[in-house]
């Protein structure tokens, strides 16, 4: 059997899901030198197309138009999706700007917090729109996999991974289900 | 070839402004986050204007208001996977001043210890994992290889070396806080726990090894940075907060910020009173904001934060190879000022080291392992709590509001990445408009630009975060912006 072809893609998170990933320290560097082959993923190749691929791994919401457009183009392009961290299960701390009507949260980030001079709110066509609310990934598209955790344990992402390597979808055990 | 900031950045033009003109847009990768940035060409095909974009906002400013001040910490740490430690000891001490509370000793010597394995960690990765593969494989080097991977494969010991300190800075981190990412260690008054003696022997038996990988990692960088033929100098003003003595300091201390010739502008300056030196633009094409000083102006006063501002603005280093590395690198520089852009690396490694003998300083100390770790606070005391500290990519500022039943009224947060914005975009013009001419450019060149981006280590979590993975592009575009033509790179 050929290596397993992974992806990666990151949404509107904080990229803890994919630090995580990497404290697989040698697990990972082992997984890398035999059975996975990491296709596209921001944080550590220089691929920029989507390609084809076994499993797609995301992390993060979805909080503008381009991580919807992203999100899709990524579907289309994986056999298995897996959602990691509580962003992208649930919408996770992405989501609580829900709690506030959209404009707002622009208006004090952009105009009215005390450092800024002569503020206003980025509209050229250099900045994607901002949805009126997040949402979690399985709200876009369909999810076979479920990791929650913020972000998963090492120890549950390596459970994930290599369920997935021996052709299951991973269920995870209740002691590394992390909801924290 | 040195760039002023006062003469270029008047100079930015709307990317549509030109009929003709051609855009070249590249997604930033191998970053902590991805942004973009748009190369505008002229007429004659060559470089107009470059920008990096940040497309992404998630408004921690605006849902912090109404929480409680003890779930601070907790909350931005959320802000940033790589730098949580950063958000949670910033905020830490925000809330400390709002509570108007004094921690003890250990309390402080263990928030030390936690932020030195949070260095570490962050600088191996942003070396080894993201900017080694460009030095050492080569900036033209095949694509699906040039990364920490294609490293292993090639160089195998060094690779190895670098997965290593990220991991002993990350242990440390898991040792005191008990996870590695989003620890919930410091807290509003102290810590949340005792090291105990068994991890603290743990930890000891690896540092000195950890600080012989950090010595190697010096000399190779240093190496590496003197050879470079391009080291994309960049006059601007800088800034880090420094000790008493004028050292190095990355927990407490005061700004100093020193002007793009070397002379000091501020010094001693209480970051409490940040707002009146510290000023932020917002333009229409970024959500990351500019912020500048403010009696130089904008864009004249943006200011240069990280590794590289820190070792400009400071008179020395407090541990003693760190020192010696730090005498040699001053060396490279006139009036104590290093312009070049690529010795962010070479002063990153030198703050890896610092960072090391550090933290085996805090781990011989007893202290370390007493269990006096909170303070006494009872009460909100202030109505404002001010909390700055210097992250792995430069000063980091969490300002909280507070009402009298421990809610926050209001939240302000300037972040390290976000200080460097306007640096990351001097950078890029700097390396397109000297490589790109008559339209003509490769993937190598485009490389050589994202790589100017890679030397600040931006961590776009932490300022925004970035999205968007756009294939490489070159548009044409008319004066009102309408597209048409598009080549594009498979
Ligand atoms: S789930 Fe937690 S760790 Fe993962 S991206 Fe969201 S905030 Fe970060």
């Amino acid at each position: 059997m050929g290596k397993a072809r992974i992806s990666t893609l990151w949404l509107s998170g904080c990229s803890g899901c994919h630090m995580s990933l990497l404290d697989l320290d040698e697990a990972l560097v082992e997984l890398l030198s035999g059975k996975v082959e990491i296709v596209k993923s921001p944080p550590l190749t220089d691929v920029k197309e989507h390609t084809p691929v076994d499993v797609g791994i995301v992390e993060g919401a979805v909080a503008t138009e381009e991580d919807e457009e992203e999100l899709r183009k990524f579907r289309d392009n994986c056999k298995i999706l897996v959602a990691i961290g509580d962003c992208a299960c649930f919408g996770g701390i992405t989501s609580y700007r829900n709690l506030f009507d959209k404009d707002e949260v622009l208006s004090r980030v952009f105009v009215e917090t005390e450092s800024v001079v002569d503020g206003k709110v980025p509209a050229s066509r250099y900045v994607p729109k901002i949805l009126d609310k997040v949402k979690a990934v399985g709200h876009i598209v369909k999810v076979e996999a479920h990791i929650p955790g913020c972000p998963p344990s090492p120890r549950a992402l390596l459970y994930a991974l290599k369920e997935l390597l021996e052709g299951r979808i991973p269920i995870l055990p209740s002691d590394m289900a992390s909801f924290e | 070839m040195d760039r002023e900031v006062e003469t270029e950045m008047g100079g930015m033009r709307s990317a549509s402004s030109g009929g003709g003109e051609r855009e070249i847009r590249i997604p930033v990768t191998r970053i902590e986050g991805h942004g973009k940035v748009t190369i505008v060409l002229d007429r004659d095909g060559n470089v107009a204007d470059a920008r990096f974009h940040v497309v992404q906002i998630r408004g921690f400013e605006k849902f912090c208001e109404g929480r409680l001040l003890w779930e601070m910490p907790v909350i931005t740490s959320r802000i940033c996977g790589i730098c949580p430690v950063s958000h949670s000891l910033a905020s830490a001490k925000a809330c400390d001043a709002a509570l108007g509370a004094e921690i003890p000793s250990p309390a402080k010597k263990l928030r030390l210890l936690l932020h030195m394995g949070q260095v570490i960690q962050s600088h191996a990765l942003s070396l080894f994992y993201l900017s080694l593969p460009d030095l050492l494989l080569g900036f033209d080097y095949e694509v699906e290889k040039r990364n920490i991977v294609g490293l292993l494969e090639s160089k195998p010991e060094l690779a190895k070396r670098g997965v290593g300190l990220r991991k002993f800075g990350q242990e440390v981190i898991e040792a005191l806080a008990g996870r590695r990412v989003h620890p919930t260690f410091a807290i509003p008054g102290g810590v949340n726990g005792a090291l105990s003696q068994e991890k603290r022997d743990k930890l000891m038996a690896q540092i000195d090894g950890v600080i012989e990988s950090a010595k190697s990692t010096v000399e190779l960088v240093k190496d590496i940075c003197m050879r470079q033929d391009d080291r994309i100098p960049i006059k601007m003003y800088n800034m880090g907060l420094i000790g008493r003595n004028g050292e190095l300091e990355l927990y407490d201390g005061e700004l100093r910020i020193k002007d793009p010739r070397g002379n000091v502008v501020e010094d001693g300056f209480n970051p409490s009173d940040y707002l009146m030196i510290i000023g932020e633009r917002v333009e229409d094409w970024s959500y990351l904001k500019f912020p500048y000083y403010r009696w130089a102006g904008f864009p004249k006063g943006s200011l240069r934060v990280g590794p590289l501002g820190r070792l400009n603005v400071a008179d020395g280093i407090p541990t003693p190879l760190a020192d010696g590395e730090f005498r040699e690198f001053k060396g490279v520089g006139e009036n104590g000022i290093v312009d070049g852009t690529m010795f962010y690396h070479y002063a990153r490694a030198i703050e890896m080291l610092h960072a090391a003998e550090k933290a085996k300083e805090l781990l011989q100390d007893d202290e370390i392992c007493s269990k006096e770790i909170w303070a006494e606070a009872k009460e909100i005391r202030n109505s404002e709590g001010i909390g700055v500290i210097e992250a792995p990519r430069g000063t980091l500022i969490h300002h909280y509001w507070v009402n009298g039943d421990g809610t926050i009224r209001k939240a302000n947060l300037i972040v390290a990445t976000v200080f460097n914005n306007m640096g990351m975009n001097l950078a890029i013009r700097e390396v397109a408009s000297k490589r790109i001419r008559g339209g003509r450019f490769d993937e190598g060149i485009l490389n050589r630009v994202e790589h100017a981006i890679r030397c600040f280590d931006p961590c776009l979590s932490c300022s925004t975060h970035a999205i968007g993975q756009m294939p490489l592009s070159i548009q044409i575009i008319s004066e009102d912006g309408e597209v048409l033509g598009e080549i594009r790179r498979d």
